[in-house]
């Protein structure tokens, strides 16, 4: 099995699609969100929503690290980068997001500062040894799947005595961002019937943390794989749930995910991060309990810790609707400002900048026709 | 003093005039591009004109890593100015090649650099017949840039270009996407992974030859470089004011590349190419392209993967293997890889 064209196969996709349109019941309406910015890609990239019957809509929830992040901690980011003999290293899409007055890391970058995009953070480990005279910051996002790769460079920073290695940390956690969703729909609005659960955050943390939710808001969750198959199955098995009124955690994506996830990877983790009683999250607000922070025993490593910043507060577009299509309130096009001024080449909200997030995916996949 | 092949450096007098230029270029341009008209040493080259009308196209080269699988900046700058010029329907001629060097680039790197070149061309049958030498000091450029300027002439009087595609015309790809791209990604700093990726890096001039005498009505063609397919589709497109459509399962991708592609997020379509073309061709001489396309060496691979409508003016969209329409879209930017 080589694991990409079996996921991606056409004749099989017709067959589930075919049995999701046998399953579906034609007086019902079913409303699924797909929490992961990978899930959202995966369908806008195959087309997948004009497949599904009529009364099969899908909501784009807010599990694109890039997106989540609010503005303030953006401009954070660019502050520390044009510090001086400081070199900052971050993932490549964070690099595009726009801060405040659409200044971005890259834009910041052009202007003079020592900003790299790294594919592992590794690598940032690997440019503290190699320019030691310089500070070497790693601008940390992601949910629970980038996690322990930053918790194990701070380890091996420590074990180094790596001095001019930091980490600005900025990893949040999936289950309290559900929880908000879920009470943050209004009594009037309609609920969601179901939940693709996370693929990839599903490898460290398991499917056993969605147990109370799917509990809590009897709501069926399937955590699914990112290729287009692993979506339809998962779409199928939602529907079979939700017709037999069951409100379960099942796992689709058995490839890859055990019940309890990968301990290892979650013991390293506890060792170097802690919860952080607030975080704000782009268009969820502030959340408790809702993201790690780098604990005392590594504070020489902690960016936040070690450089003072002042940023003026920079503010959103109040015309931008990124919150309600975080939330799943609204539908990119809904926007007043998708299309025009805001695209991918000039993204005046999150959801624009990364290819997962909802509105960079309705732009670049949805066809005019 | 002889210049030291293995350890030696450009240093800035390799660029100023003297001595040192015409030393560097006695002891490797020339023999290396090896012809009369440059041995002549005269500052342009007076060539024979060609009875068709001319051709002229220019391409600057700038590339990190400068030695990748498949090629380097000196196979490539001869490929690019000479596969502009050939999608024309022009058969290429003469190459003038102008070199920006970094001081304290290594000779050897060069001299390896000159002899790639010098094969590139002796392959395709051109001469390189002059150019120019600058030395900017360290830190000023990124080892070495080279613009090519190539000159040739047209095949035969038919005009094809972007104006000539009209609604109905069938697209031929001549072989897989991405191959270039991914391979030069795969050993940029940080991206370090094994792989047997390699550049697609060649010169399509015999195979534009082999299909505009089979096919001289082909419409237009193009190289999907920079930016790839997705790119000059859309560039199409939005110039015409028609729709094109394509078929996903068609379009030839090495499994490699495709691999590579996923681990970082990214799409073929999006990806560059350095030996590939696009050829609009009307419906009913398709099949014939196609096959003579095929039974070229560089265009094994070629496929039917999609065609111009009248309708959806200036939209690229892509019937997907699940069946399923997306929109092709233009890159923003560079391609990042995706966090997730």
């Amino acid at each position: 099995m080589n694991y990409l064209d079996e996921f991606r196969d056409g004749a099989l996709g017709q067959k589930l699609l075919h049995r999701i349109q046998q399953a579906v019941r034609p007086e019902k309406s079913y409303r699924f969100m797909e929490f992961c910015g990978g899930h959202t890609h995966a369908l806008f990239r195959y087309g997948i929503p004009d497949l599904l019957p009529a009364n099969v809509s899908m909501i784009h929830g807010p599990g694109c690290p890039v997106c989540v992040l609010p503005m303030a901690r953006v401009d954070q980011a660019i502050a520390l980068a044009r510090l001086p003999g400081v070199i900052l290293c971050s993932y490549g899409d964070m690099l595009r997001v726009p801060g405040a007055r659409g200044v971005s890391l890259l834009k910041a970058r052009a202007e003079g500062a020592d900003v790299r995009m790294v594919y592992a953070v590794s690598d940032a480990v690997a440019l503290a040894q190699q320019f030691p005279d310089r500070d070497v910051i790693f601008f940390a996002i992601g949910f629970e799947t980038t996690t322990p790769p930053t918790a194990l460079a701070l380890q091996q920073a420590r074990a180094l005595g790596l001095t001019n290695f930091s980490v600005f940390c900025n990893h949040v956690l999936t289950p309290p961002a559900m929880e908000a969703i879920l009470s943050g729909i209004p009594a009037a609005e309609p609920g969601l019937d179901g939940l693709v659960g996370p693929a990839h955050v599903s490898t460290v943390v398991g499917t056993a943390p969605y147990v109370p939710i799917a509990q809590r808001w009897h709501l069926p969750i399937v955590v699914a794989g990112f290729e287009p198959l692993d979506v339809l199955q998962a779409l199928l098995q939602l529907i079979i749930q939700v017709n037999e009124g069951r409100a379960e955690v099942e796992n689709q994506y058995t490839r890859a995910v055990r019940p309890n996830g990968n301990p290892k990877a979650q013991q390293v983790v506890n060792e170097v991060f802690e919860i952080r009683s607030q975080f704000e999250w782009r268009g969820l607000g502030g959340l408790a309990d809702s993201a790690l922070k780098i604990r005392d025993i590594f504070s020489p490593w902690d960016a936040e810790k070690r450089f003072k910043t002042t940023i003026p507060r920079g503010k959103e577009n109040p015309a931008c609707d990124c919150p309600d299509v975080l939330r799943g309130m609204k539908s990119p096009k809904d926007c007043k400002l998708f299309g025009a001024p805001c695209t991918p080449d000039h993204p005046m909200g999150a959801c624009m900048v990364s290819s997962e997030g909802a509105c960079a995916a309705h732009y670049r996949y949805r066809s005019e026709t | 003093m002889s210049l030291d092949w293995t350890h030696g450096k450009v240093e800035m007098a390799h660029g100023g005039g003297g001595r040192a230029m015409t030393q560097l270029i006695d002891a490797l341009f020339l023999p290396a591009f090896d012809n009369a008209v440059l041995s002549a040493r005269n500052d342009q080259a007076v060539l024979p004109a060609p009875c068709q009308k001319l051709v002229v196209a220019t391409d600057s080269h700038v590339i990190s890593p400068l030695f990748f699988p498949g090629g380097d900046i000196g196979s490539l700058a001869v490929h690019g100015s000479l596969n502009d010029l050939a999608l024309a329907g022009a058969r290429p001629r003469y190459l003038t090649a102008a070199f920006i060097l970094e001081e304290g680039f290594p000779l050897a790197d060069l001299k390896r650099i000159a002899a790639s070149m010098a094969r590139a061309a002796q392959e395709a049958g051109v001469s390189i017949v002059t150019g120019d030498t600058k030395v900017v000091e360290r830190g000023k450029a990124d080892g070495v840039f080279i613009t090519t300027t190539c000159v040739g002439e047209m095949l035969d009087d038919q005009s094809r270009g972007v104006t000539q595609i009209r609604p109905g015309d069938q697209i031929l790809l001549s072989g897989t996407l991405g191959d270039h791209g991914m391979a030069v990604m795969s050993l940029r700093e940080g991206l370090q992974f094994d792989s047997d990726l390699m550049s697609d890096t060649q010169s399509l001039h015999g195979l534009i030859e082999a299909m505009i005498v089979a096919v001289p009505d082909i419409h237009c063609m193009r190289d999907p470089t920079r930016g790839g397919v997705a790119a000059v589709l859309n560039e199409i497109a939005s110039q015409t004011q028609l729709g094109i459509r394509l078929e996903e399962k068609a379009i030839p991708v090495n499994p490699a590349v495709q691999g590579a592609c996923d681990l970082f997020g990214l799409d073929p379509l999006f990806v560059a190419n350095e030996g590939k073309l696009l050829a609009f061709c009307p419906p009913e001489q398709t099949a014939y392209l196609l096959a003579t396309m095929r039974s070229h060496p560089q265009g094994e691979q070629a496929a039917l993967i999609g065609e111009v409508s009248a309708d959806y003016p200036g939209q690229v969209s892509m019937r997907t293997t699940l069946g399923g329409l997306r929109r092709v879209d233009w890159l923003s930017g560079d391609p990042l890889p995706r966090i997730c």
